[in-house]
């Protein structure tokens, strides 16, 4: 999990005093610089992986003949780095070529995953921020009370679980024993297909088309692993804004604020809680890009066809035309997230200024 | 704290009628999914009548092309959307091949030629009649497509070069010639394979792009005469079948059918038992259990053509003895597995061609036998060692490596276990890296040369050959002689002599090969209690679904 | 707040040097220090309760052939799956009929190891690319810190993968891969310290003293910057054990027959319909120990992180 600091470190770095549009080229330049990067160690792992990619291609008991002719057609008899930049060209254009393993144009796979997990974590962000948000303010308004050790241990326990764990015996709770929930996969199987995909994403598809039925079964698919992930991004969020709470109750602002007479409500919540706001945006955006790209092993255990587990089967599978578009696609919404929260904190943090 | 909650809820609401309005819509948004969850258990019933849920994996599908297709899933799917020539009857697989596509067949004096002559009256699912030029472009086409199948049909020497000549279709009629005599029923064999599947020719050149020959196309889309059609197929997700109502044997019951990808045996138990899915592929044995006194339920058996078995490469300096392979052959706990963490899914089977093969035999003279192989080890005047074995990510394959590592324990050799993904492994395996490796082979087409010809054959054991294709190459084993009894197997056009050839061959393997043979599969299926009719291919074909009623 | 009652302890002996008001030794104000943290940090009972699961579960991995009842290799196939309370086998045996006990036992061992290497591997790796990125600025920093982004901006667990699966599964390539995704938040931790103290006038005294960079950084940067990391790292270490498991429940951690927690959960998957306790017992140990790291490091940065102190 990504840790705030990391966005505040990155933040001091960039001067206040720079122009608006230096700072917008130079954040666009260092965006592509970290997504060349990425893409150039991405290529490399694939080329060092000891799995022969022709394998994923003709399959196991393919003759010399065949194999042979897949290997040129791949291009792997060119040097590495040619081959990277055919691939630098291809992307660029917008082709991130096909997957080996179904066939299919990894953009369009893409496509397909990319919503399905986007939907996952923004339903388990909304959860980790709803019941994370309060929690953090409270414990920290009621420090080292047992309301604040209760909020810890909640928060703690959320950190320590080892979700593919928790996922599997939610699943044979609440699936399984209670039936209160949707089982593994997106809908219910009649729903398969049913609906035209418009974002991709079966909440919003179902409710354009008003099919509210295929609504319903899809939240009761998606609420078990997003409550996993919201659980684990609830102890995030609920911890950081605990520890921003502290550090404004305790500044002098807020002293003098209890002395001109102001309600503790007013204190809290319109003095201390409107200064954390946007720091507090910067961890709910780190810990969404975290959910993002840290949903693999909950879309394994729940058969989430999303990108988390789209990559890690390519990979595994040495289909690195899949492996890297995934990785672009994950890293480039990091990245973007990233900058953004930067971008807030350095407009709006008074200390920024 | 009560009293700091109960005033931060008053003064949001007293103070900001705008935000409450916020805060309420707030608040049903966050509860709303729960509600919403809650009642979903009442929604969920049986499955449709007339349509048949399936849940399995099948992640390993490429593309529904039958010139291109090589995994089981694809196997399954195409066997329900495409006719062939010959093909087997689901109701009595022991038969053997019989007409479909093709009414009838002569062979030549020679024994080179045969010519089918096509049935009349068939059609494909775009009405389209099922004629012999269809069948003549749909074999050319898999020869010309070079895809990894091909060798099924390039082994009979057809090839780029020559189809023009070798396939040839006249009126009703189609003919192909053969670059030697072999045993008609091996010919015939090969073309019930996916390989030989039967598509439109017309629709599918409609669908051409850049001189693919509808390639691409068939990659998702389907042209057959079967008894159903393709409707989509999303990776690792889903397939889903569409009744062909003027299938030549009727329309099927089942209107649609949907294979669902569960990666998980506890998951597919859970779908089953909640009447989300009619039937489950891939229960392990505990699951099985599990299900075997559902009242809802029953579990159908039916022996499959996959054989698990261990390899010892010849490489190796200690591994190459024979007294050492021997000895190994008695390190496996066989029945220890197969009553175990195997229960029900594996039969113990010693011999490279399937039982219900042709030729197929029941020996089984090894079974674990510590002492003996102590014996045989010291014979061969071999100390302790280490070997390393390669096995892909399967629970299953790990647990028969960590028997045997157990095993080998007692008599001093150390089992170093590397696990990796398939493809992995397979590399190496393909290097002829791996000391030992624990293994599956499903045959490729219902004739014994399938297995022969990896497992027996390998005419150029030197390093340069990159006969990686071949289990005995990839094990750098050399069969002499054997490989030789192999070709001639095929083009004996007498059954009983072919059989006997096989049985003489296996015999020979059994004692002399680096392979140990262990198990045969014996798929498991749980159903609702509803399903009747469904036949999973038996050793020698894939699913059937038209036969099933519910 | 406390302040007052560690102040006012009887003053005898030990505890009285340790408390005193004016330390006569380095030595003194050093231990000094360490114990009022002490004093401070017992008061918080939830990292105290940390500490000693912590320390428990060291001394059962010390310990583990004097306590686990079975040899955590030994296999049974005649008894396998056998559930919890079984004569000989409390928690049960596995899918080959080993102790389930004996298995999660040795396992701490397993954990303990990955956990010791990758603390200190990521910690040092970072920490050398922050200070100098830091200390010497200009290209060098731009470039290290484009190279941090470039690992932060991978997904994790793909990175740690795509890592294990080219050098090949292994608790050593294991540890390697988490090393390789956990360093690059030290990195901007170290380098954010050193930008502070780098242009602070004790940094600037030792400059004019005529000391080197490399002296600079190691013996007065890198001291400086241990405080932060070290929360940092006990707040992390649960995240490393998580990994860890990921990896070993996706087949690319131990070898077999290892005792890895994570693997023995993706081997007791399969039977969590009916045999929950073979999955479940080591997913509990996980907690366990990832819980404890938790409490420890949470306790650890309320009392060395100055933000959620009072002034």
């Amino acid at each position: 999990m990504v840790n705030s600091a990391d966005a505040v470190v990155s933040n001091t770095s960039m001067s206040g005093t720079s122009s608006l549009l230096f700072r917008v080229l130079k954040t666009i330049g260092s965006i592509a610089i970290t997504m060349l990067g990425l893409l150039l160690v991405t290529f490399i792992i694939g080329r060092v992986m000891p799995i022969d990619p022709v394998i994923s291609i003709v399959g196991e008991r393919a003759t010399k003949e065949v194999y042979d002719a897949a290997y040129l057609e791949m291009g792997l008899d060119k040097p590495v780095l040619v081959q990277f930049l055919y691939y630098l060209s291809d992307v660029l254009r917008g082709d991130f070529g096909i997957s080996y393993l179904n066939g299919a144009p990894v953009a369009e796979d893409i496509r397909r995953v990319f919503p399905a997990t986007l939907e996952l974590a923004t339903i388990g962000t909304l959860i980790g921020v709803i019941v994370g948000v309060p929690l953090g303010i409270v414990a920290a308004v009621k420090r080292d009370t047992w309301i604040d050790q209760v909020a810890r241990v909640v928060a703690l326990v959320g950190y320590s679980m080892p979700i593919f764990w928790l996922g599997l015996i939610g699943l044979l709770v609440f699936y399984g024993i209670l039936g209160w929930v949707g089982g593994p996969g997106r809908v219910g199987i009649f729903y398969v297909d049913v609906v035209p995909s418009v974002t991709g994403m079966i909440l919003i598809d179902s409710a354009l088309d008003g099919q509210w039925d295929i609504f319903r079964d899809a939240i009761s698919h998606i609420i078990l692993p997003a409550s996993i992930l919201g659980y684990y991004s609830l102890a995030y969020i609920s911890r950081m804004t605990r520890s921003f709470m502290l550090e404004q109750l305790n500044a002098e602002y807020i002293t003098t604020a209890r002395v001109k007479g102001l309600s503790e409500w007013a204190v809290v919540w319109r003095h201390a809680f409107g200064n954390i706001k946007v720091q507090l945006i910067t961890v709910i955006a780190l810990s969404y890009a975290g959910l993002l790209e840290g949903s693999v092993l909950t879309e394994i255990i729940f058969s989430w066809p999303g990108i988390g587990s789209y990559i890690t089967t390519a990979l595994l599978s040495a289909d690195m035309n899949a492996v890297l578009g995934g990785t672009v696609v994950v890293g480039l919404v990091f990245v973007c997230l990233n900058v953004l929260s930067d971008l807030l904190y350095s407009f709006y943090d008074p200390r920024a200024k | 704290m009560q009293k700091l909650i109960s005033s931060m809820l008053q003064t949001t609401l007293l103070r900001n009628a705008g935000r409450r309005r916020v805060l309420q819509k707030f608040a049903i948004a966050a509860v709303a999914p729960i509600l919403l969850a809650v009642p979903m258990q009442q929604v969920q019933a049986a499955t449709p009548k007339d349509m048949l849920v399936i849940a399995s994996r099948i992640d390993d599908i490429t593309t529904f092309d039958p010139a291109q297709s090589f995994e089981f899933s694809g196997s399954d799917v195409i066997r329900n959307v495409y006719g062939r020539l010959v093909n087997f009857n689901p109701a009595d697989l022991d038969a053997g091949y019989e007409p479909e596509l093709a009414d009838s067949w002569t062979v030549s004096e020679d024994g080179k030629t045969i010519t089918f002559t096509i049935s009349e009256g068939k059609k494909f699912h775009s009405g389209n009649p099922v004629t012999a030029e269809d069948v003549e472009f749909s074999l050319r086409r898999a020869v010309l497509l070079e895809k990894t199948p091909s060798f099924i049909l390039t082994q009979f020497g057809f090839n780029k070069d020559n189809v023009e000549q070798t396939i040839k279709a006249d009126g009703n009629t189609v003919s192909i010639v053969t670059d030697k005599k072999y045993a008609t029923s091996f010919v015939l064999n090969c073309l019930t394979a996916t390989i030989g599947a039967i598509v439109d020719k017309k629709t599918v050149m409609a669908n051409e792009v850049d001189g693919d020959m509808g390639n691409e196309w068939l990659r998702t889309n389907s042209a057959g005469s079967g008894a159903y059609k393709v409707v989509s197929w999303k990776a690792n997700e889903s397939v889903t079948l569409q009744a062909n109502e003027d299938f030549h044997l009727g329309a099927p019951a089942m209107k649609r059918v949907i294979v669902r990808h569960i990666q998980e045996s506890a998951t597919q138990r859970l779908l089953l038992t909640k009447g989300d899915i009619d039937i489950a592929r891939n229960l392990n044995p505990e699951d099985i259990a599990g299900i075997s006194d559902n009242g809802d339920l029953k579990i159908h058996d039916e022996l499959r053509g996959r054989l698990m078995y261990l390899s010892f490469n010849q490489k190796h300096p200690i591994l190459s003895k024979p007294k050492v392979v021997e000895a190994m052959k008695y390190l496996i706990d066989y029945q220890g597995m197969q009553d175990s963490f195997l229960k029900g899914q594996y039969t113990i089977h010693q011999n490279f061609l399937p039982a219900t093969y042709l030729g197929a035999i029941d020996d089984k003279p090894y079974s674990l036998n510590i002492a003996k192989a102590k014996e045989l080890l010291a014979e061969a005047g071999v100390g302790e060692f280490e070997i390393e074995a390669g096995v892909r990510e399967a629970q299953e394959r790990i647990e028969i490596a960590q028997t045997m590592q157990n095993n080998l324990a007692q008599v001093g050799i150390t089992l170093k276990i590397t696990v990796g993904t398939a493809k992995q492994i397979l590399t190496r395996y393909r290097a002829r890296e791996l000391d030992m490796y624990v293994g599956a082979w499903g045959p490729d087409y219902p004739d014994p040369q399938t297995n022969a010809g990896t497992f027996a054959f390998n005419p150029d054991n030197s390093d340069e050959a990159k006969a990686t294709g071949l289990l005995a190459y990839r094990n750098a084993w050399s069969p002499g002689a054997l490989g030789e009894k192999t070709s001639l197997a095929v083009t004996e056009g007498d059954v009983d002599k072919r059989r006997q050839m096989y049985e003489e061959i296996q015999r020979e393997f059994l004692q002399v090969a680096p392979f140990a043979i262990m198990f045969q599969k014996i798929e498991q299926a749980g159903m609702a209690k509803s399903v009747s009719n469904l036949v999973l291919g038996g050793a020698i074909t894939a699913a059937s679904y038209w036969p099933v009623t519910k | 707040m406390n302040q007052e009652n560690i102040l006012q302890p009887h003053r005898t002996g030990l505890r009285s040097w340790l408390t005193a008001d004016v330390p006569t030794s380095r030595a003194q104000a050093r231990a000094s220090a360490w114990y009022h943290g002490w004093l401070e940090f017992k008061t918080n009972r939830l990292a105290l309760l940390g500490l000693c699961i912590l320390i428990a579960l060291v001394l059962i991995a010390i310990f583990a052939p004097l306590l686990s009842p079975h040899d955590p290799l030994a296999q049974q196939l005649s008894n396998r799956l056998q559930p919890l309370g079984s004569p000989g086998h409390i928690l049960g045996t596995d899918s080959l009929g080993r102790d389930i006990l004996s298995r999660m036992i040795y396992g701490s061992r397993i954990t303990f190891y990955i956990v010791g290497l990758v603390v200190l591997i990521a910690p040092v790796a970072g920490l050398l690319v922050g200070t100098v990125a830091g200390y010497v600025g200009g290209w060098a920093d731009t470039i290290l810190m484009r190279i941090t982004d470039i690992f932060l901006a991978f997904p994790r667990l793909v990175l740690a993968l795509a890592f294990v699966a080219a050098l090949g599964a292994g608790i050593e390539n294991a540890v390697l891969a988490i090393a390789l995704t956990a360093w690059p938040p030290y990195a901007r931790i170290a380098r954010a310290e050193t930008l502070t103290i780098r242009s602070s006038d004790y940094i600037s005294a030792v400059k004019l003293q005529g000391a080197g960079a490399f002296r600079i950084i190691t013996r007065h940067i890198w001291p400086l910057c241990i405080a932060s990391l070290i929360v940092r790292i006990t707040l992390d270490m649960a995240g490393i054990i998580l990994a860890a498991a990921g990896l070993g429940f996706l087949g690319l951690g131990a070898r077999p027959p290892s005792p890895e927690w994570g693997a023995m959960i993706a081997e007791g998957r399969r039977f969590i319909l009916d045999h929950w306790w073979v999955a479940t017992m080591p997913g509990l140990a996980i907690f366990t120990v990832s819980l404890a790291f938790n409490l420890l490091g949470d306790g650890l940065r309320d009392l060395l992180d100055p933000k959620s102190h009072g002034k």
